[in-house]
């Protein structure tokens, strides 16, 4: 059974749509990588399945016992975070709000869950700094612990790379990878590095002129990457705004 | 210093002094409570702008003869706040330009129709009152009081309450959105707030000082504490301690109240500007 389901998708801001009829479907355990062209609509594309902003046309739909509210977001960071005063803590904890309700104030519970997923991603010891002054490996990992604090089913990572150096990098896809392998959460990824996309995910959404959806290993045989190499249009289409 | 404790005793035996100081300090912790939203979320120059609105709606009142005119600017400058919420997202007019037409707008209405249609001899008198507060937090009548305080006590309640969710929403609005909170309804709420606390301040530094009670407080905080939590009780206790200060000052050397208070504030984050680089130097 799926978890996220999108029918006959059509995606784009007021009624100017960018992608059209895109249907796929992502399961439990999944580790999805979105790949594309500046402009083609990736994060478009993840934020209407977020909800964040309707659709055109066509349906996103849950299943597999997943509420809407047991999703993580790592979006791409905001000038306001860049000069937020919030420790890390109070950044992690914020995850929790999601599972709060009505309820003004986190619980015991939650409080102990924030404290495990910051130990988790390696950031315990950082719990009292603050947020901004973070370099961008350790804030991505906050995020990360804030993400893992909203649900322990999926997350949605856009670009969770851009800007940081190459170790650093690599460190956080080995994070993310364990926690697909290990702990079975399904990731939605944003990247633009096809190469690493296709050594770490199971699956490949490659949106832009031609849309392809598959395994990795589909995706490797349709030579579809190439098209990365033959400057796609996705620029083009950034123009015709 | 005797003669001027002396002093201050004699004022304190008039509740009309009393009550200043009382809605005073609430309005202030209010203020720098939800100050600190307003400058994270960059809304700095709505709290500007929403004063002027205000001014404009007193002046309305003023004309109408509405003598317990403070509701009647409130629904007014209510209104006004979600307007503005609603056109800085989906019109053509971007925020800012909005924002910069509804305050010089209802500026230029407000003096014309003060001019148009006032009774007093000292009309230029009550426009300064109006926009520079001169005394209008010692005038206020028992309605009035009584208002500002249940209003600024619902007003702290709403953050307190609130305060978890209120973060969630201003460092990260897609986290929220994502995660399930009504961010549009929080945002609202937020806006309504800024609204009710801008026409309680009116009454305490009048309509040009009240962006600098909602802004300078947190400011200064900020350049201090580096948590939420931090930055939002240090902006709470500074500002009541520097509304107080004001107010007492102006009390005792016969000083406008509004700039006053104002004055301290400045003071206030100078030091704190101070303080924030030593503890910098220190750190590095």
């Amino acid at each position: 059974m799926a978890q996220i389901i999108c029918q006959n998708l059509s995606i784009g801001y007021g009624a100017k749509s960018i992608l059209h009829n895109l249907t796929f479907s992502v399961n439990a355990g999944d580790y999805l990588c979105i790949l594309g062209e500046n402009g083609s609509g990736k994060s478009t594309l993840m934020k209407t399945i977020l909800g964040l902003q309707p659709p055109i046309h066509g349906k996103v739909l849950t299943g597999d016992g997943l509420r809407i509210n047991e999703i993580g977001y790592l979006a791409q960071q905001t000038a306001v975070q860049k000069e937020f005063p919030a420790s890390v803590r109070e950044v992690v904890i914020s995850g929790c709000q999601g599972r709060c309700g009505i309820r003004p104030f986190y619980k015991r519970t939650e409080k102990q869950l924030a404290d495990k997923m910051m130990a988790k991603m390696g950031v315990g010891d950082l719990s009292k700094c603050c947020f901004r002054e973070l370099s961008g490996g350790q804030q991505q990992r906050v995020l990360l612990a804030r993400a893992l604090c909203a649900t322990q089913k999926i997350l949605f990572l856009d670009e969770p790379f851009s800007g940081l150096d190459p170790m650093v990098a690599a460190d956080l896809y080995r994070l993310i990878g364990e926690l697909n392998h290990r702990d079975g959460i399904t990731i939605i990824m944003i990247s633009h590095d096809v190469a690493a996309a296709i050594e770490h995910a199971s699956h490949i959404l490659h949106i832009g002129k031609t849309v392809f959806f598959g395994t990795k290993e589909e995706y490797r045989k349709s030579g579809n990457w190439h098209i990365f190499d033959g400057n796609e249009g996705g620029r083009n289409n950034e123009c015709n705004h | 210093m005797n003669a001027i404790i002396d002093k201050l005793a004699l004022y304190m035996q008039y509740p009309f002094v009393r009550y200043a100081l009382i809605v005073g300090v609430l309005i202030a912790l209010c203020s720098s409570l939800f100050g600190v939203i307003l400058v994270l979320k960059r809304f700095s120059f709505i709290g500007d702008g929403l004063s002027h609105v205000a001014f404009g709606s007193m002046a309305v009142a003023t004309v109408l003869k509405i003598t317990d005119n403070m509701p009647f600017v409130l629904i007014i400058t209510i209104a006004c706040a979600i307007l503005l919420l609603q056109t800085g997202q989906n019109t053509k007019i971007k925020g800012d330009a909005a924002l910069a037409m509804f305050s010089v707008g209802a500026l230029a209405i407000g003096y014309l129709l003060m001019n148009l249609f006032s009774t007093s001899a000292n009309l230029s008198g009550d426009v300064c009152t109006v926009l520079f507060g001169s005394a209008s937090i010692l005038t206020l009548t028992k309605t009035e009081v009584w208002l500002s305080v249940v209003l600024s006590v619902s007003v702290a309640a709403i953050f307190i309450l609130l305060y978890n969710r209120i973060f969630a929403v201003t460092f990260d609005e897609s986290f929220a959105q994502a995660t399930g909170i009504k961010v549009k309804l929080y945002n609202l709420l937020i806006a309504i707030t800024i609204a009710v606390i801008v026409v309680l301040a009116m009454n305490l530094v009048g309509a040009l000082l009240v962006s600098a009670l909602v802004v300078f407080p947190p400011l200064s905080a900020m350049r201090i504490f580096k948590s939420f939590k931090g930055v939002t009780a240090c902006a709470a206790i500074l500002s009541v301690f520097c509304a107080l200060t004001g107010m007492l000052v102006s009390i005792l050397g016969g000083t406008p109240v509004g700039s006053t208070i104002v004055a301290v504030d400045i003071v206030a984050f100078a030091l704190a500007c101070i303080i924030g680089n030593i503890l910098r130097r220190r750190c590095a």
